[in-house]
């Protein structure tokens, strides 16, 4: 039997009060997600059990206790409080998946401030536009990324101290670069954890839509109580499990199902700092007796093209539960899952904005191959009618998902962006900017995005903010990105370009351009593809039509061109 | 292909290696350092790896080919690469 039950029974009788008493949070008393994630772990006879075993790329081992992540939470928020950072800062976490980063996370909520996680593989102009944006008053990051983090600091006043967790002596430090190496630090017993409150604010993440800049996702402390609950329900995380989550800290799988649900629960986590492969990832599987595993369609997809030859020689027997996130996960995936993992990845869909799991198929419940599931007990979806924004009530006909606000971990607002934030909002319903349907078991069914966003791997990326970054480029008289149908990645970035006069379409340049986006941005970012045009479409007002672009790339009907400029 | 040849091709790929994807420099990357499996180069920057080795190399080689085992390091690169010159 999984942990949720019966399903029915749990939406009949739901109150998030479940989840506070199990944490023993009383409304309106203090709330610590590090406090939760770590002390708290300890004071019920957890000290000594693994939190976490840790596998780099270059093979070291590490294994930490949750006394030891308790320890070293104290001694970073000690650290920190001592460079005088205070509640409500926001600190940057600029690293590969470390320990570091991990205990850093908590150490910055300990003291009230505010974790802002950042993903490494993220380019310069990506780094500074959501440092600025967050005023974040310091970066905690390794030698390897420090270049980046350089050449933006003299834009950055509000940025003081770019912490090194991994100086070595004969390196000198320059300017607001401070040494902190956690295994020659003194162990901090105990700390004043900083007393926030439900709304205090704990995490800010950032994601891309398809106008304007990156937008910070404020989330507060008061998240844990849905994260902790979703884990427990939905990844059926029990006590002797050895979980793996796949999702990077950079982005809100790698902190709600990465850090909080696991280590809220005492769970046993492991993390694997490497890139994809797919013999790595079964090596790993094997070699740490994986029960639980929380991964994306891309990687599954990616082990689906490595074959089953792939996996002969390693043991999967472990594999007890599996779930996938990011992207809608195909029907093949799961069957595929089912067949040569012995268990199908059942799917969970939510976002950034909502900070945990919003609709899933959950363990016992029959899978739908291809489905999103059904709604979290507590959680009232729907599928709006795109003109009146009233709930469609007939089963299959395609609408806007929605959610009725008030989970405890949606996002507050977006950092200095309040207008945006409103924006979101119609009718009393949170907007996902997705559409659905939904069958007549109850089921829901992903159709697509309602806005040009590029879902590319399980991340987001704004066609407009690589629009911007592509007419920097010398070459560059105009832009144009759309997402390209993907078979691993399901989208990728495309960008259609016009010359300024005195360069020549070369494949040459086409990589110039990559490259150029891949370190202002990201590798994310970096169009997979460069057509270049003469012209692009446009209407008479000059407004380039990426629908016509994108409709091209799919192969669909590129519908009414009355409003196309004509030569 | 010579064995110098060989070594020309080699010392060109890791140098555009250390250059484009390696942000620190006093990274040690050697011919058979994991680049891919050790998160140096991901699924991602692949493609412009790849499109720099076609134009360099004046070839093309096939989507299936272009696996992350195959550019996981620099002498599996080369491997691939010799196979299309």
């Amino acid at each position: 039997m999984s942990n949720i039950g019966s399903y029915e029974e749990k939406v009949k009788n739901f109150s998030w009060s479940i989840s506070e008493n199990e944490l023993e949070y009383e409304n309106g008393k203090i709330i610590n997600i590090g406090w939760y994630c770590s002390d708290r772990i300890c004071q019920i006879g957890k000290a000594e059990k693994v939190a976490l075993y840790y596998e780099g790329f270059d093979g070291i081992e590490k294994k930490f206790s949750f006394n030891d992540v308790r320890l070293a939470g104290n001694t970073i928020g000690t650290f920190l409080r001592n460079l005088g950072i205070k509640n409500e800062d926001r600190v940057c976490l600029y690293m590969d998946r470390i320990p570091e980063l991990y205990f850093s996370f908590l150490g910055v909520l300990k003291i009230g401030a505010i974790a802002q996680p950042m993903f490494a593989a993220f380019g310069e102009e990506s780094l500074f536009i959501r440092l600025e944006n967050a005023q974040t008053r310091a970066i905690i990051t390794q030698r390897k990324h420090l270049p980046k983090v350089k050449k933006v600091i003299d834009r950055l006043p509000s940025l003081e101290f770019i912490i090194i967790v991994d100086n070595i002596k004969s390196k000198s430090l320059g300017d607001k670069e401070v040494s902190f190496n956690l295994d020659e630090a003194s162990p901090v017993e105990k700390m004043e954890i900083f007393p926030t409150s439900a709304e205090s604010p704990s995490v800010l993440h950032y994601t891309s839509g398809t106008t304007g800049q990156p937008k910070g996702v404020k989330h507060v402390h008061y998240s844990l109580i849905s994260q902790y609950l979703t884990s427990k329900w939905v990844l059926d995380l029990r006590e002797n499990d050895i979980y793996w989550c796949t999702a990077d800290p950079g982005w809100v799988t790698g902190t709600s199902y990465g850090i909080i649900g696991p280590w809220s629960l005492g769970i046993t986590q492991c993390v694997l700092d490497a890139g994809f492969s797919a013999q790595t990832w079964y090596r790993f599987i094997d070699k740490y007796k994986i029960t639980m595993w929380y991964s994306a369609p891309t990687a599954i997809r990616s082990l689906m093209k490595a074959g089953e030859e792939a996996i002969k020689g390693f043991n999967l027997s472990s594999l007890r539960h599996l779930a996938s996130v990011g992207e809608p996960l195909n029907s093949e995936a799961v069957i595929w899952s089912e067949k040569y993992l012995g268990k199908p990845f059942h799917d969970t869909f939510w976002q950034t904005e909502t900070g945990s799991i919003m609709i899933t198929n959950f363990p016992d419940m029959k899978i739908k191959p291809g489905s999103m599931g059904k709604p979290f007990p507590g959680i009232t979806a729907a599928n709006l009618d795109p003109l009146t924004y009233e709930p469609i009530l007939e089963p299959g006909k395609i609408g806007l998902l929605a959610f009725k606000p008030g989970w405890p971990s949606m996002m507050r607002t977006y950092w200095n962006n309040d207008e945006k934030f409103r924006e979101k909002f119609i009718n009393g319903w949170y907007l996902t900017g997705d559409r659905t349907r939904i069958d007549d078991e109850g089921y829901f069914w992903f159709i697509g995005r309602d806005d040009d966003v590029i879902n590319t791997g399980g991340h987001l990326v704004s066609p407009f903010e690589v629009e911007s970054a592509l007419l920097e480029h010398p070459a560059v008289g105009e832009s144009a990105v759309v997402a390209k149908p993907d078979e691993i990645k399901m989208e990728v970035v495309k960008a259609f370009i016009t010359l300024k006069p005195g360069f020549k379409p070369s494949s040459d340049l086409e990589l110039e351009i990559m490259n150029f986006i891949r370190k202002k941005l990201s590798s994310l970012a970096m169009p997979q593809e460069i057509e270049y045009m003469d012209k692009l479409p446009k209407t008479r007002s000059g407004k380039i039509m990426r629908r016509l672009l994108h409709a091209k790339e799919w192969g669909e009907s590129i519908g009414d061109v009355s409003s196309l400029e004509n030569d | 292909m010579d064995e110098k040849n060989l070594q020309e091709i080699k010392d060109l790929v890791l140098n555009y290696v250390i250059k484009e994807y390696i942000d620190e420099e006093e990274e040690k990357i050697s011919y058979d350092t994991p680049l891919i499996s050790s998160g140096y180069i991901d699924s991602f920057s692949m493609v412009s790896l790849l499109v720099f080795l076609e134009n360099k190399f004046k070839i093309k080689i096939p989507p299936s080919k272009a696996t992350p085992d195959a550019f996981d390091s620099v002498n599996k690169i080369v491997f691939l690469i010799n196979q299309y010159l």
